[in-house]
């Protein structure tokens, strides 16, 4: 028997090692983290704990291991964002729409991971339909950060978004990982918020099917851990090629972890002109450069580009995001499932059940994507938008050409309050400045904690690799991580 | 270009989403912020470009022309707030 708090602080890999030793079981390690979860239900991380059924899990899972059948994520409790449908538990997406759907089937990337052995210790909140970078617009109540800003006087911070619930159950050791979706820096931004590393693949690296569908064309699951190294793991047992999604890449998943080697010399890393934005604190700009110094120290080339288009991305993804969002949440109707208001007509059915089932923020986008898709707007708007896509991707194609990866900052600020941009919709938006390029290029980009500011709060630096070049990425983003050695630990972690 | 409260009416429909009216007006301010602020991509020069409309660039894969699922429908209707006999429930349509 272990002290829980030893095993609260164990990283995936640890706990794996240790639990192959047969130093602890899994049941040990899942009732640390459901007292946990108990002991820190304000941070609100989870819409749905699933105590019983981890403990269900954990159990199968130590007899599993005791006939010599361990897989590569045997026994680990993690936390499941809520946008992946779960069979027999509620999946809501963050919505009221959505509240009591009970899906009859398991989306592929769970699935791969309880077949890896995972243990579920519930639904992770998160903003609804992950539209937000907050977390504010879940209708299950707020997440909160598990970091305070020394000079806030106990002000609640948000975790980021959408995957919010994720990050701050990972960050407050409310589970040893968890998985994130990320459709313009979901994974990401909440990752640099709360101090952890988050990692978003290429496009087509994980499955789709089952995972409630936002924008179609950017949505991307993706790992949510406390160390470069659990990302390589966690991310290896998720992915993997997927008939059931039609934009699922048929490739081998190499063995990530064996990537790690911490060798990047004469790697060459660029450095995007573009990314210099006004206003941002000066504490970010001089993280980056502390970055580009770690790498170039570890032996890298550091390289000058150009993106030129970047400052076109955000626009281009808020016509292209809701416009996908728009057709995709047609489905919640009031008749096939959750919420249904009653109307006088068919029509008036609809429209007072997506009325009260959709929050402001997705019944803006909604708005916003049917806009630009209506009848003599969709040139102007959709095609558009399209077409500047192409010059975005095509920035990054150019670049590869002169380089291996690129750094740069993963947001543009730290954590923020909840009342901070409250009244502002663009002001949020422009939290995904940085993020949203690689994901309208489907590239992979991960985001490793590499400092804090002057509150002490955690701030990120991201890499982005070509297609499929995620082996390339963790590399580097295990040499920063040596170099950052980020050690902070949140004030309300359990 | 910029909506008026008339526009967001008709998008609203289209959307079927019911917008009370006194809220009409809110709802176009915020809208013509966010589409005045998409607006400037048309200063970009994007003749003779390609749309994008796949993050990756790959082939649709073809698959065995055969029934793969099906035959559920206790499970397809289990989560519909009115069934009946095998249906979803659904105000009269046709008088």
């Amino acid at each position: 028997m272990s002290d829980s708090n030893e095993l609260l602080s164990l990283t995936l890999a640890e706990a794996r090692d240790r639990l192959n030793a047969r130093e602890i079981t899994s049941v040990e390690l899942t009732d640390a983290y459901i007292d946990a979860m108990e002991r820190r239900s304000e941070l609100n991380a989870y819409i749905t704990p699933t105590p019983e059924k981890a403990r269900d899990m954990a159990k199968a899972s130590d007899a599993r291991r005791a006939e010599g059948d361990a897989g590569a994520m045997e026994g680990l409790p993690i936390g499941m964002k809520d946008l992946f449908c779960t069979e027999g538990v509620q999946s809501t997406a963050g919505s009221h729409i959505l509240e009591g759907f009970t899906p009859t089937y398991e989306s592929t990337v769970s699935g791969n991971l309880w077949n890896a052995g995972a243990v579920m210790l519930g639904k992770t909140n998160m903003d609804e339909f992950a539209m937000g970078s907050s977390n504010l617009t879940s209708y299950y109540g707020n997440v909160q950060n598990p970091f305070m800003a020394a000079s806030g006087g106990n002000q609640p911070l948000v975790p980021g978004g959408s995957s919010g619930g994720s990050a701050s159950a990972v960050s407050g050791r409310l589970a040893i990982a968890a998985t994130g979706t990320d459709t313009g820096g979901s994974i990401r931004q909440p990752a640099a918020f709360t101090g952890i590393v988050g990692f978003k693949p290429t496009y087509g690296r994980c499955s789709r099917w089952g995972i409630v569908a936002f924008a179609s064309s950017l949505d991307q699951a993706g790992p949510m851990t406390r160390d470069v190294r659990d990302s390589a793991i966690m991310l290896g047992a998720m992915a993997g090629f997927d008939p059931k999604d039609s934009t699922s890449v048929e490739t081998a998943v190499p063995d990530y972890e064996a990537a790690l080697t911490g060798d990047i010399r004469g790697m060459r890393i660029g450095v995007p002109k573009e990314y210099r934005v006004d206003g941002a604190p000066a504490e970010i700009d001089g993280l980056w450069k502390q970055g580009v110094d770690w790498l170039k120290d570890a032996g890298a080339k550091i390289v000058d580009i150009s993106l030129p288009h970047t400052k076109y991305a955000l626009p281009t993804y808020y016509i292209v995001a809701p416009a996908e969002a728009s057709s995709n949440l047609a489905r919640y109707d009031g008749v096939r499932f959750g919420l249904r208001v009653d109307g006088k007509d068919l029509n008036d059915m609809y429209a007072h059940t997506r009325a009260e089932g959709f929050g402001e923020e997705v019944q803006r986008r909604v708005l916003v994507g049917t806009y630009v898709l209506s009848a003599g707007y969709y040139d102007a708007y959709y095609l558009k938008a399209q077409r500047i896509r192409t010059l975005i991707a095509r920035d990054f194609q150019e670049a590869w050409g002169s380089c291996d990866l690129i750094l740069t900052p993963t947001a543009p600020s730290a954590a923020f309050g909840f009342e901070d941009k409250a009244d502002d919709p663009i002001a949020m938006y422009l939290n995904d400045v940085f993020t949203v390029p690689a994901s309208l290029a489907g590239l992979p980009a991960i985001s490793v904690p590499a400092g804090l500011d002057k509150d002490g709060l955690p701030l990120g630096l991201q890499l982005i690799g070509p297609a499929f070049g995620e082996e390339t990425v963790l590399r580097a983003a295990g040499v920063l991580e040596t170099a950052a050695d980020f050690k902070a630990t949140p004030q309300l972690a359990a | 270009m910029s909506l008026s409260k008339d526009d967001v009416k008709k998008v609203a429909h289209l959307a079927r989403i019911h917008v009370a009216e006194d809220r009409l007006d809110g709802l176009a301010g915020e809208l013509n912020q966010i589409i005045g602020w998409v607006e400037q991509l048309s200063e970009v020069d994007t003749d003779g470009v390609e749309p994008m409309t796949s993050a990756i660039a790959h082939d649709l894969r073809w698959r065995e022309d055969a029934v793969t699922d099906g035959a559920q429908p206790d499970k397809v209707l289990a989560n519909g707030p009115a069934t009946e006999l095998g249906f979803y429930v659904v105000p009269k349509v046709v008088e």
